[in-house]
């Protein structure tokens, strides 16, 4: 396993780029079959109404990659993730239209650890609403 | 109605081995279209140390489920689906799941309480190979809306 990035070149506040993905009907239904997850508040607007929701939410796990390619994309290796955790703060809303939602994710070092192991501490932001707080990946770096 | 709080602690064993596969990480990679080699491309993944492709790090959720799908319906929880939402998810890795591994999941219900009109249930699932090696850790916290308060009526 091989980290693009260098643990002595980071230090705790070193910024991850901000980035900016997409969310549509089409993904959700896409991620549905994927992982298994069908849930009609994920595709179903009348459903996901009934219950409360403004429209269409994401799926929870859905965000939750999304987010964690903000990591692996920055170290290059998935298998550098030694610990990865989200909090779900508010659900990303994807109205039936062509522009859907985006997701916003940015992310920092929050702390150096031993072992080549850095905490970075993630948020992410949809609608104007932090939809991922508390969130963290501790990966190793190279 | 309240969650039975009498099964903490109580246990559900994946009914069968799980299979990852090439076919299904590519898929997976495609849903949340991350274009990671890694996950697509055999030569990339040995330059990059594994032995075949290697899954997202979300991916495991899909080996969780199965666990967490078995505590949901047993009716000894009493648990309203229809007022659940996912709360937390975090995952440890031993290593990132890779394309021929055959996986089970021993899911244990590991916290229960009570926030507010809500009720958090936790769900802890380690996914492991049936030769016996951990790969994963998945914790899954269930907020279950107006629970707490329907017990009190």
């Amino acid at each position: 396993m091989t980290a693009n990035v260098r643990y002595a070149d980071v230090e705790v506040g070193t910024e991850l780029p901000e980035q900016t993905y997409p969310v549509r009907r089409l993904d959700l239904v896409r991620y549905a079959g994927a992982s298994g997850d069908f849930n009609e508040i994920h595709w179903n607007e009348r459903v996901a109404k009934s219950v409360g929701l403004p429209d269409v939410i994401a799926h929870g796990m859905f965000t939750m990659a999304e987010a964690g390619r903000l990591v692996t994309d920055w170290v290059g290796d998935p298998g550098a993730v030694v610990e990865y955790g989200v909090r779900f703060s508010a659900p990303v809303v994807v109205p039936d239209d062509d522009n859907g939602a985006e997701i916003v994710v940015s992310g920092a070092v929050s702390e150096k650890r031993d072992d080549n192991q850095v905490v970075v501490a993630i948020t992410a932001r949809s609608g104007g609403a932090k939809v991922l707080a508390r969130s963290s990946a501790v990966v190793r770096l190279a | 109605m309240a969650i039975n709080h009498d099964l903490l602690g109580r246990v559900y064993e994946s009914p069968e081995p799980y299979e990852v596969t090439r076919g299904k990480i590519r898929e997976f990679a495609d849903a949340i279209r991350d274009p990671n080699p890694v996950y697509r491309d055999t030569a990339a993944a040995k330059a990059a140390g594994y032995t075949d492709v290697i899954a997202p790090p979300t991916f495991p959720v899909i080996v969780g489920t199965e666990g967490m799908h078995q505590a949901v319906v047993d009716p000894e929880l009493r648990l309203d689906f229809s007022m659940v939402v996912h709360g937390d998810q975090s995952f440890r890795y031993s290593r990132p799941l890779q394309a021929g591994d055959v996986v089970t999941a021993v899911t244990r219900i590991s916290q229960i309480r009570a926030l507010g009109r809500s009720e958090m249930l936790t769900l802890e699932s380690d996914v492991s190979t049936v030769e016996g090696e951990h790969v994963v850790t998945a914790v899954n916290m269930l907020v279950v809306r107006g629970g707490a308060e329907k017990a009190e009526k």
